[in-house]
């Protein structure tokens, strides 16, 4: 038999069984191929896999809590060792969630665990994306990835908000009356939605456990399913890298996976571990035990969402109640404008979040492949509409606070209202602006340093009397970082085959010339050059 | 039966209801309003040296706003009827006298002495019946119910002063401070008067023994240390996001760039 003959034979005992593995599972293959991707190496590269290892904690410390936790609104008298609360009546969730946190052992760090690694994988996906956003890696071929990465942090928001919707005490109740409230302002369908959600009226007896059907099975399995898409098309696309000598379009320039890589990332898996371990055992995060069983009358002072859900939490914040018009309109049902409205950003910027790389290319025109990652400063629109969002974004976020921004720093709550209307709808123009004026900023003082060097600070008298200051030449390295990149130029509208120019093209004409218009162009060679003659002449070297 | 409804159309007959009707509900009135009234203070009785002392303190420090003899004025309110235990809070949290018109009065070192407190509120007293300082009795924490005050904490207080009781934000720059390191005297008297914005809670509301109860609570809350570690304020998910973002996120950075600053 032909594939008998060439098998190969281990000598030892571990080498025969690994053998015998391998030869039915093909291991070495799959080592062979992944093993030797290649991975360029920077620190802003490694905020996916933070978020990816929360995720691992976050699964780790979740399935603890699950042995212990009881999602049931089912009314129980309160009999564990926590004094404050013995026999106050409340649900059998909220009881669990107590048992948890002082009477299970290892409980109450595991929650705080599952809490920080919570919080942790979303400030790690929301500053991935920024990396990804200003550097310009959602380029195609990465268009899709984009879309999938910004569906897991929808996704994580929907984890992060069912899971603190789950202790069923005064503050995570809040939360779902806000999310009941906005649910009925919907026109026409609303009130049959809230009925729907919760199980009846707000908040009924069936909610948490619907929450909890969510959090730790429909939503986990959606996360997996789009981690996975989006780490496969991360291994059909190969990483970006950042721009530098030998370097192009066409490779990769960095280490590969095995050995330094798996051994790296291994090590950074237990470093997150760690640092999330750190945090829970000597930081407390969410203080259930303070707010006492959800009761729908009262709401606490201080009662804010997770950071991540605050922005929304702010924009209702913001929305005015009754000033100047009460925000109702009567057309076929109650239009509740007050709760509708202040859902709009949240879409505008989602929209513009999930359509930006065909923005992008619809106005460049640029339908290339890019590998090679923009510096911020070389794409001063488009980091200018970045820190835009998130100046709109951070706005909301700080409402959510308002009251805690009134108390610490003794203002008005009222006035703090007031001026954080004002960045609501200014803010983002005048950090755009800001910000594009200090990328070119930033691109001239490039040119300057090519042109010129680098001052030294070094004077020299020259023999016939006059001062110079030496001014060093950057080395080829350097150089080649600050003169090699994209500069796309104004393109205007195009008449198409039959001569006319449509309106879309007139739209797009309009947009390039806002994009690209202020521009600082990379040094040609020309200049290179005859910046240096200039400097020749100038030292009196010739 | 019957002579009383013939009689229903007599002249006098409105007369005689309404005469009824209003000694009824002014009796009423007045029952219930015994049982709202708190206790005059009755351990501490005031001596005529006490007021006579206090009166002196008061015209130097306290007429320019509250009138010579209490009555008030446009800058500040009557001072009759308000009690002691009115006085022995404001005074003696620093409140009053107030370092200027504003919001709010501010907490601050007070002004002056317990001796000399006692002698304002004594003064104070005199002018009109009030709430009294509450006596050692309800204050006594070891015979409160800390779960009890619990429920009514969360219930009346918290909407206000947060729910760990770490204070929180009202309108157009009033706030209710935090309650921790407060004493329980000063607690008991500002349920019982409602200094500044706050509503009272009189002892049909909340009766002695729930104060004791909700001041047991607040007690325990400040010697308990936290059970999850710091405690951050106390306030939230605000300053938990905070930490995530400087702190937290500023150590992963910190690993970020030592993992990858000596690679190629």
């Amino acid at each position: 038999m032909s594939n008998a003959v060439n098998e190969y034979q281990a000598s030892t005992t571990p080498g025969r069984i690994a053998n015998f593995v391998d030869t039915r599972v093909g291991m070495s293959g799959i080592v062979r191929e992944f093993g030797r991707k290649i991975f360029p190496d920077h620190w802003t590269f490694m905020f996916g896999e933070v978020a990816l290892y929360s995720l691992v904690i976050l699964i780790l410390s979740g399935t603890y809590l699950t042995f212990f936790f009881d999602p049931s609104m089912t009314s129980k008298v309160y009999d564990g060792s926590y004094v404050p609360m013995k026999g106050v009546e409340m649900s059998a969730a909220y009881a669990s969630a107590l048992h948890i946190s002082f009477d299970i052992r290892g409980g109450l760090f595991m929650r705080q665990v599952h809490h920080w690694a919570a919080l942790l994988f979303v400030v790690a996906i929301a500053v991935h994306m920024m990396r990804v956003f200003f550097t310009g890696a959602f380029r195609r071929p990465r268009e899709l990835n984009w879309v999938v990465g910004g569906m897991l942090f929808v996704l994580s928001m929907a984890a992060g908000f069912t899971g603190y919707s789950l202790p069923d005490d005064v503050l995570s109740g809040n939360g779902l009356r806000i999310i009941d409230g906005v649910m009925k302002a919907i026109p026409l369908v609303g009130t049959h939605l809230s009925l729907f959600f919760f199980g009846g009226e707000f908040p009924g007896h069936a909610v948490i456990g619907r929450l909890y059907t969510l959090h730790i099975m429909i939503i986990p399995a959606l996360i997996l399913l789009t981690v996975a898409i989006h780490l496969f098309m991360v291994v059909v696309h190969k990483h970006t890298q950042y721009p530098g000598p030998g370097r192009t379009e066409k490779n990769v320039v960095g280490f590969p996976v095995g050995p330094v890589y798996a051994a790296k990332a291994g090590g950074f898996f237990f470093v997150v571990f760690g640092i999330i371990a750190l945090m829970a055992g000597t930081v407390t995060i969410n203080a259930i035990w303070n707010y006492g069983p959800y009761d729908p009358s009262p709401v606490q002072a201080g009662t804010q969402p997770d950071w991540y859900i605050g922005w929304v939490d702010g924009a209702l914040r913001l929305m005015p109640g009754a000033w100047p018009w009460h925000w109702q309109v009567q057309a076929g049902g109650t239009w509740v404008l007050a709760v509708l409205l202040p859902m709009v950003p949240a879409a505008i910027l989602l929209g513009l979040f999930f359509t930006w790389p065909w923005l992008e290319r619809w106005v460049t025109k640029d339908n290339r492949e890019h590998h090679i990652l923009d510096r911020p400063r070389n794409a001063p629109f488009r980091t200018g509409a970045g820190v835009a969002g998130v100046t709109w974004y951070s706005i909301m976020m700080m409402a959510a606070s308002s009251d805690l921004i009134a108390t610490h720093f003794h203002v008005a709550l009222n006035d703090v209202a007031y001026v954080l209307r004002f960045f609501f709808f200014f803010g983002p123009f005048i950090a755009f602006e800001i910000t594009r004026r200090i990328c070119l900023s930033l691109q001239r003082k490039d040119r300057e340093l090519v042109l010129h060097g680098i001052e030294t600070g070094r004077v020299v008298q020259l023999p016939h009397g006059e001062f110079i200051e030496v001014h060093e030449p950057l080395n080829e390295y350097d150089r080649y970082r600050l003169v090699n990149f994209n500069s796309p130029v104004v393109s205007p509208a195009q008449p198409d085959k039959k001569g006319k120019i449509s309106g879309g093209e007139r739209v797009r004409g309009r947009l390039s010339r806002l994009f690209f218009e202020d521009r600082v162009a990379p040094v040609s060679p020309e200049e290179l050059e005859a910046a240096h003659k200039h400097h020749e002449l100038e030292s009196g070297s010739h | 039966m019957k002579a009383l409804s013939q009689k229903r159309r007599h002249p006098l007959a409105a007369i005689i209801l309404l005469a009824v009707a209003l000694v009824l509900t002014g009796g009423l009135y007045a029952v219930a309003s015994a049982t709202n009234q708190a206790k005059a203070d009755s351990e501490q009785n005031y001596t005529a040296d006490d007021i006579a002392a206090g009166q002196k303190l008061f015209q130097s420090n306290c007429a320019t706003c509250h009138g010579t003899s209490g009555e008030g004025t446009d800058n500040g309110p009557s001072l009759v009827g308000v009690g002691a235990a009115a006085v022995d809070f404001q005074v003696g949290t620093g409140r009053m006298p107030m370092q200027m018109q504003g919001t709010q009065a501010q907490i601050k070192p007070g002004q002056f002495t317990d001796d000399q407190t006692k002698q304002l509120s004594s003064y104070v007293a005199s002018l009109g019946a009030g709430p009294g300082v509450p006596d050692k009795e309800s204050l006594d924490t070891s015979k409160g119910d800390a779960a009890n005050g619990a429920k009514v904490f969360l219930a009346n207080c918290a909407m206000c002063h947060n729910a760990a009781g770490s204070g929180g934000a009202l309108t157009r720059g009033k706030f209710a401070p935090t309650l921790m390191n407060v004493s329980e005297e000063h607690i008991y008297e500002a349920m019982e008067t409602g200094p500044q914005n706050m509503p009272v809670f009189n002892d049909a509301n909340i009766t002695p023994d729930e104060k004791r109860d909700v001041i047991t609570y607040l007690k325990a809350q400040e010697s308990n240390s936290s059970p999850g570690g710091l405690a951050l304020g106390s306030l939230g998910p605000v300053s938990e996001g905070l930490f995530i973002w400087t702190i937290g996120l500023g150590l992963v950075i910190g690993f970020t760039v030592w993992l990858t600053s000596r690679s190629a």
